[in-house]
């Protein structure tokens, strides 16, 4: 019983350190052409490193079908765009500065963050 | 200059603008979204070029065209982009020239982008379907097994083999039904991330996994605890997908005010380039291409009319039911429906720059954007799945240790319910999916709202402060009276007064002068033109001295006014203006201007007054006027005088007092009162919108869409409140329960199938409360 406990306990806590601390790596917007391909649930990649102080492109590709991915926001740059299916879409970014930039489907399960530096 | 075909809808495409400012007034909440081109920019798709040494070749051809600038190849696309004024045709025939193919990359065609969504929605509703079926036709009649008998115990050989086979086929229906949550499940959890996939993959698959493990090795789970999950897996699955399935269809209505505004779009336009008609794309439409529009035909773009009289059903754009009469000089508008004549027009704005497109564009982005009671939900939902995850282990630890026998048993019920009762989708969908209809339910009574904000802060409006000219009035002076003094004579008086009145661009002028156009009177000729500034005019006409302008000039000029003063007093308290207009030195009459007061003005007022809106006047007129008007348009309190940089400082009294004060005004000269009001109304005359300047734009020049825009605002709201308190109850009572806290009271556990079937229908609920909306109806008059 001990065990179970012990191995419950440390489920809860690998359930918090994944998902909550852990910080997966960034992709870079540089030269090669990035996509962010949405599909299963999830962006990806989902943290985009973009430069300050220039305008900048980011293509998306939606291969997913549920509905929910269908809306990509940018709530602090006002930007809401319908990806379609299966075709590149390209979003346009504003010169910015440094901070992070969340990106979500309208129901805030596909998460992604760009991260200006 | 626009540009035809370049890029498609681009949200926050700043190119050709300040970048700080554009920055800054995001933080607002208000930037400007619409792009700014500097030149005619034209995109094109080569084809055939295989090497990166066209690239030169292709774009010295395009520049070598005379109105090109600039040509940019991106071979990587293989699309050239093309700065400047020439036409396609010659673009095209350069590139052929120089040995390669290419066609004009036409604007992202909303038309037929909706109808592949459609088909693309359609194909994935008929897999969910499928996948419905296919679970629950194992499910159903294991459910009702189960149910009836009582058996789902592994006890005997006989029993394990019979639940292996069934375990088999549960797998196929987690296989062929569910395979899209667990690959879903996997790909976040690779990405850190969970959501809604995570936890149905981790519930069934629990559930499954856990009947296995008793089939498998029945000794290592106490006697009792020997219970298989299969037919609750297969439901859970199947009844998730229906839910999905149902959503899908649901929210497809959503959207139906959208599909309305782009079916107004015309997918062709009939040119005359070269002395010819051609029939082409209206992507390809240019700018200064003149149109020709038969009756009963769609106006494909904007222009300016230079040919022929008709009248146009401007109704789909601005609510306004009256078509409007169109000639020479008029502007028609994309969208609308050329009632009766043949004209023909010049293209002034086209493509993304239409007041059409930009209208879908803004209806677009607001259906898309929050407004701030939606953002707790957001900060919920983002901590959601992996908190529910912690639960549910915690919830199953809590039953191993303190729970009765079978603990395990319950343990492995209580975590599934729990991972598949929580909907974090009711809780995501809740906002916008009401925002939406909201929305577009205001774009078709003409009701431009431009961001969610705006929606909730519309629905708190305490005080409406109205400017007078143009928003209350109609903003257009016409001649109301011609007092006549002795033998004078009516017609030659006003003809004498027009024609003296002729040279100015005063509008109390202008109304005298287009009052004697009507009556079809003739105009002199005027002499010694001299204006007295503030005071009048002076002039010779037909040898005559003649003088027009107030009571003040007239008494230095020592001229005898009589009972005319009285009059002069009556007619000022009606909210007139009275000017004298004397012919050689003697008083010939009073000529009375009034900017009439609008139709439906006062059914409005009351309408806001009655939704108990304080209704406040403004204006930079005297105060008699303002009086009369005020009291005629049923306003108690208006404030007079005011100069246009003051309007701004009237709103923030309002607001000191503690009101939530909404602004109307035209959007021009009003822009400041706007800016600082908590909601500004800018009122569009037809389709000419000012869609920049304001929160809310109103199309029609009617006030009812004041009190429309408010009552949709509050429907909404109350739409949204209902949302959100379903979906938090729903989560905040579903998942406690699932977890089993009423089990030490009440002896209550619930059972997953239930949970999953709540689970998958707790986000239709909230998609078809919102669609509850596409119902409201603004009460007019």
């Amino acid at each position: 019983m001990l065990l179970i406990n012990i191995a419950g306990l440390a489920l809860i806590a690998l359930i918090v350190w994944w998902f909550w601390l852990y910080k997966p790596k960034e992709a870079e917007l540089g030269e090669s052409d990035l996509v962010i391909t949405v599909e299963n649930g999830t962006y990806s990649p989902s943290r985009i490193k973009v430069p300050t102080g220039e305008p900048v492109e980011i293509k998306f590709i939606r291969k997913d079908q549920s509905p929910c991915s269908e809306t990509l926001l940018i709530p602090e740059l006002q930007i809401s765009d319908t990806l379609p299916l299966n075709k590149l879409k390209t979003i346009q970014l504003p010169a910015l500065a440094a901070g992070e930039y969340a990106f979500h489907c309208q129901m805030q399960m596909y998460r992604g963050l760009i991260m200006v530096k | 200059m626009s540009s035809v075909n370049t890029e498609s809808g681009k949200p926050g495409c700043h190119k050709d603008t300040d970048n700080n400012t554009q920055h800054h007034n995001h933080e607002n909440g208000s930037g400007p979204h619409d792009h700014v081109d500097s030149a005619a920019h034209q995109e094109l798709i080569i084809e055939g070029a295989g090497c990166a040494s066209c690239v030169g070749k292709i774009e010295s051809a395009l520049k070598a065209v005379p109105g090109v600038e600039n040509a940019e190849m991106n071979f990587a696309q293989r699309t050239v982009s093309v700065i400047g004024n020439a036409a396609a045709s010659d673009l095209l025939k350069a590139v052929e020239k120089a040995g390669y193919n290419a066609k004009l990359a036409a604007a992202e065609n909303e038309d037929d982008a909706l109808a592949e969504k459609e088909k693309a929605d359609q194909v994935y509703y008929k897999r969910l379907m499928k996948e419905t079926w296919i679970a629950l036709s194992l499910g159903g009649p294991l459910m009702a097994y189960a149910l009836i008998t009582g058996e789902v115990n592994v006890n005997t050989t006989t029993e394990r083999i019979a639940w292996l086979v069934v375990g088999i086929l549960t797998f196929g229906v987690l296989y062929f039904s569910g395979k899209h949550f667990f690959v879903g499940a996997w790909k976040s959890f690779l990405n850190h991330s969970a959501n809604m996939d995570t936890l149905i993959a981790l519930g069934t698959g629990t559930a499954w996994l856990y009947s296995m493990v008793v089939v498998f090795f029945p000794d290592a789970v106490p006697d009792q605890a020997r219970h298989v999950y299969f037919e609750a897996t297969a439901i859970i699955i199947g009844l998730i997908d229906l839910g999905l399935a149902l959503e899908l269809k649901a929210r497809g209505r959503t959207s139906e005010a959208i599909k309305r505004l782009i079916g107004l779009q015309a997918k062709t336009a009939r040119v005359i380039r070269d002395d010819k008609e051609l029939d082409i794309a209206i992507e390809l439409v240019l700018l200064n291409d003149v149109v020709r529009v038969r009756p009963g035909e769609k106006i494909p773009v904007d222009g300016e009319v230079v040919e022929g009289h008709t009248a146009i059903d401007e109704s789909m754009l601005t609510g306004e039911p009256m078509p409007v009469e169109k000639a020479t000089g008029d502007t028609v508008a994309a969208g609308t429906i050329n009632k009766s004549g043949s004209i023909l027009f010049k293209a002034t704005r086209v493509g993304k720059d239409t007041a059409l497109a930009q209208i879908i564009n803004m209806v677009k982005r607001a259906q898309n954007s929050k407004p701030p009671i939606g953002r707790l939900a957001d900060v919920i939902s983002a901590y959601f799945v992996p908190v529910v995850m912690i639960i549910a282990v915690a919830s199953a630890l809590t039953w191993l240790n303190f729970g009765p026998e079978p603990a395990v048993a319950f343990a492995i019920v209580s975590a599934t319910t729990v991972l598949i009762i929580a909907c974090p989708c009711a809780l995501g969908l809740a906002t916008p999916m009401s925002v939406m209809v909201g929305v577009g339910k205001a774009a078709e009574a003409g009701v431009l709202i431009r961001n969610g904000e705006a929606l909730q802060t519309a629905s708190k409006i305490s005080a409406m402060i109205l400017d007078k000219t143009g928003t209350i009035t109609l903003g257009a002076p016409k001649v109301t009276d011609v007092l006549v003094a002795g033998e004078h004579d009516e017609q030659a008086v006003l003809r004498l007064a027009a024609t003296l009145e002729s040279g100015s661009e005063h509008p109390l002028a202008m109304a005298i002068v287009e009052s004697a156009q009507e009556r079809g009177i003739e105009m002199g000729k005027v002499s010694n033109f001299n204006a007295i500034a503030g005071h009048g005019v002076q002039a010779d006409v037909d040898g005559k001295t003649l003088l027009f302008g107030n009571e003040k000039l007239m008494r230095e000029r020592t001229i005898e006014l009589g009972d005319f003063v009285e009059k002069a007093q009556a007619l000022a308290a009606e909210a007139k203006t009275p000017m004298y207009f004397a012919v050689d030195n003697k008083l010939a009459a009073i000529i009375a201007v009034a900017d009439p007061i609008k139709e439906d003005s006062i059914a409005a007022i009351k309408r806001l007054q009655h939704n108990g809106i304080r209704v406040v006047m403004l204006t930079g007129d005297n105060r008699a006027t303002a009086k009369a008007v005020a009291e005629k348009a049923g306003i108690k309190e208006f404030f007079a005088e005011v100069l246009p940089e003051e309007k701004s400082k009237k709103v923030q009294e309002l607001q000191m007092e503690g009101e939530v004060v909404g602004m109307t005004g035209d959007g021009i000269n009003d822009a400041p009162a706007l800016a600082i009001a908590n909601v500004g109304f800018a009122i569009g005359t037809g389709t000419d919108v000012a869609i920049e300047s304001a929160d809310i734009t109103l199309m029609r020049g009617s006030l009812h869409g004041l009190a429309d825009a408010i009552a949709v605002s509050k429907a909404t709201l109350r739409n949204i409140k209902q949302n959100l308190f379903g979906a938090f109850i729903y989560n905040v009572a579903g998942v406690p329960f699932a977890a089993g806290v009423l089990y030490p009271f009440l002896g209550l556990l619930l059972n997953p199938v239930i949970a999953g079937a709540a689970m998958a229908f707790s986000s239709l609920t909230v998609v078809t409360n919102a669609n509850r909306l596409r119902l409201f109806k603004a009460q007019e008059h």
